[in-house]
């Protein structure tokens, strides 16, 4: 038997399946990652909107029973806790590292502690409705792609669209134009009367309600009920998402899937037994990472004004 | 902020711009005493009351030679970990890697006091001392080494090494070093002479304490006395400028890393030797993301750090009395915690524009 037989093989549909199921939330974050970054925000911020996200799409759903209701308060909150980001590293020039990590600890507090009211100290917990993927016929049955594209929920394309939408606005329009200006020359689109700050807390908020979505995505498609820290770190892989996709939208599309792939591979290989130990296929996508960055950190064009709080009259 | 502004409603705001912006010690306990007001009205929403809440919260953390003990020994990784951090927040680097420098210190630690079973105290202790340093210090240097030279963002590199070493220390210990007689992922437990002797007998209070101690009053002491520490903080504060002045740039933030690594292996060999007797696999609930905002509190100063160590190990142990006993989640007290910190960044960010503002007449009104 060779060692990767799974991947061609039949269960190998669920391969492909599967890498797409892992690289969407990525993917939605690490979109989210572009729109900051490209106006000049770092946003360490990704994991804490995520797993916000999470926890109330997961309760809302439970609690009505529409999973489209969990989305959009899942998405909600993530754009309430990127405006709450944006309060202390646009409005006011907090450091946004600083801000961001601790924005994400306290993500992470509250989300338990409001799951722990909800649910009771130590309690169980109740399995919420998830989205299931509908299978496209004839398109779905297609090797490699069928799976990957047409046997997907509707979460998946909408990702997808999010994609070419971001490199649209990004690219096409004036808005993306002074998107990239506040974050190339921000004192330059100032003295032209354009808003910085306010673009980029726009920024910032949009990319809370991709974030928001991932994070709905993994309590409501990954899985079907929220456990504390469920993220598990996703945040901050999109970030190095961002960078290895250059980013740009497309580029945040091959790496979110190349994450995807790693992540799958290690959850498939984990099932047949290849003698390798558990707790380093487990490793990959955090080695996958730091390797990515090491390797791609530095070559390419960073936005001029990245991580540089905008003043009016300062330079 | 004109002359319009007079009357009560003026000076309140005055003085809540000064208080805002005024001295460290009178900020940070400005945003200990609204992180805890916070808390309150979580106390509330979780149903509790208040005072009985905070009141189990103080007694838990204080109330007896026991309590007071295990604040201590809360304090120790905290205090060893946060001193860690701030040296490298002065050289201007984000050392996010603590949990894996800590787990990783521990484990070699653990695995130099069982490769010695016979020998004495006196030899044993410092071994692992120098074990605990060593591993943090090159598990921390990964990080800094691919800084430095590859320009590699230290943020997310540590943040991954952190998940990297969890799953190390997880496999070394379901395999390799795994104590055959026991059930759980653990190594067996270390010979006598391997643990840190008591300090206050009765109590749980180990030796650990005593080097978190040296460990805020010697960098304290290398931060402002020693041409290092003089250093460092030149090239925090503005990197090119000290290597057009001849400073040893890579060298200096490749050493302010190895030294909070070494920290964290400290800590890790003290949670080791001073409180589980042995290495497992959860031997940190987290410190060492705690301790970066510990190090934040204390101002990025060693010995503010200390304090603030203090501070978190009482809330830590008096917010799991507080669960226990009044049925209120711990995690209000995480809460509070980052709290705390995220209104010191704002307080922080409102100087800066303080400042800034200064010279600068008042902007125009938007177009």
């Amino acid at each position: 038997m060779q060692p990767w037989h799974w991947i061609v093989s039949d269960p190998g549909a669920g391969f492909f399946s599967a890498t797409m199921r892992l690289a969407v939330p990525l993917l939605l974050a690490a979109l989210g990652g572009v729109y900051c970054e490209r106006s000049g925000v770092v946003n360490v911020g990704l994991e804490g909107m995520m797993l916000s996200g999470a926890l109330t799409a997961s309760l809302v759903s439970t609690a009505t029973g529409s999973t489209t209701a969990g989305l959009a308060c899942g998405v909600g909150v993530g754009m309430a806790v990127a405006a709450l980001l944006g309060l202390f590293i646009v409005v006011l020039p907090g450091d946004p590292v600083v801000a961001g990590i601790c924005l994400n600890l306290l993500a992470l507090g509250g989300t338990s502690f409001v799951f722990r009211v909800v649910v009771g100290t130590g309690g169980t917990t109740r399995a919420a409705p998830t989205i299931t993927a509908s299978l496209i016929p004839v398109l779905g049955d297609i090797p490699v792609v069928g799976p990957l594209l047409f046997d997907q929920t509707y979460l998946v394309y909408v990702a997808l669209l999010a994609v070419a939408g971001t490199w649209l606005i990004l690219r096409r329009t004036g808005w993306g134009l002074l998107v990239r200006a506040s974050g190339e020359h921000p004192a330059a689109a100032d003295s032209v009367g354009l808003n910085v700050n306010r673009t980029r807390l726009v920024c910032l908020v949009v990319s809370g309600a991709l974030a928001g979505l991932g994070g709905s995505f993994l309590s409501l498609v990954s899985s079907n009920q929220f456990v504390e820290n469920m993220t598990a770190g996703r945040g901050y892989i999109a970030l190095a998402i961002v960078i290895l996709g250059q980013r740009s939208a497309f580029g945040v599309l091959g790496a979110s899937l190349l994450f995807g792939l790693g992540d799958a591979l290690q959850l498939r290989a984990q099932l047949s037994d290849l003698g390798v130990p558990y707790d380093f296929l487990l490793m990959i996508p955090y080695v996958l990472t730091v390797v990515t960055m090491a390797v791609f950190g530095r070559r390419l064009s960073t936005p001029t004004a990245l991580g540089v709080a905008f003043r009016r009259g300062q330079r | 902020m004109n002359a319009a502004a007079t009357g009560a409603a003026g000076a309140w705001r005055r003085w809540a711009v000064r208080a805002a912006t005024g001295s460290d010690v009178m900020s940070s306990g400005a945003a200990i005493v609204i992180a805890l007001l916070v808390g309150a009205l979580l106390i509330l929403a979780a149903g509790a009351d208040v005072g009985t809440a905070y009141r189990t919260l103080w007694t838990g953390a204080f109330g007896s030679p026991q309590a007071l003990a295990s604040t201590f020994v809360e304090t120790v990784p905290l205090a060893l970990v946060g001193v860690g951090v701030a040296l490298s927040f002065r050289a201007g680097l984000f050392n996010i890697g603590a949990e894996g420098q800590l787990l990783l210190g521990g484990l070699a630690a653990a695995l130099v006091a069982l490769q010695l079973p016979g020998a004495p105290a006196l030899v044993v202790l410092p071994a692992m001392m120098a074990a605990a340093m060593l591993a943090g210090a090159a598990w921390a240097s990964i990080a800094s080494v691919l800084r430095v030279y590859l320009g590699t963002n230290e943020v997310l590199t540590t943040i991954m090494l952190n998940y990297i070493a969890t799953y190390l220390v997880s496999y070394l210990l379901n395999g390799p070093v795994r104590d055959p007689a026991s059930p759980l992922a653990q190594t067996a437990a270390l010979p006598q002479p391997a643990i840190l002797p008591v300090l206050l007998p009765g109590t749980t209070l180990h030796a650990g304490l005593l080097f978190a101690i040296v460990a805020a009053v010697v960098g304290q002491l290398w931060l402002s006395r020693r041409v290092w520490g003089l250093h460092i903080k030149a090239t925090g504060l503005n990197p090119e400028a000290a290597r057009n002045a001849g400073l040893p740039v890579r060298r200096l933030l490749l050493s302010a890393f190895a030294v909070g690594g070494a920290l964290a292996g400290l800590a890790g060999m003290c949670q080791v030797a001073g409180v589980q007797g042995r290495m497992i696999a959860n031997l940190s609930p987290g410190y060492g993301y705690t301790a970066i905002v510990v190090a934040l509190l204390g101002r990025s100063s060693p010995l503010g750090a200390l304090a603030a160590a203090l501070f978190f190990g009482a809330l830590t142990v008096g917010g799991s009395t507080m669960e226990t006993g009044v049925g209120v989640p711990a995690s209000v007290v995480t809460i509070i915690q980052y709290l705390v910190v995220l209104l010191l960044v704002a307080h922080g960010a409102l100087r800066l524009m303080r400042q800034a503002r200064g010279p600068v007449a008042d902007p125009a009104p938007e177009a």
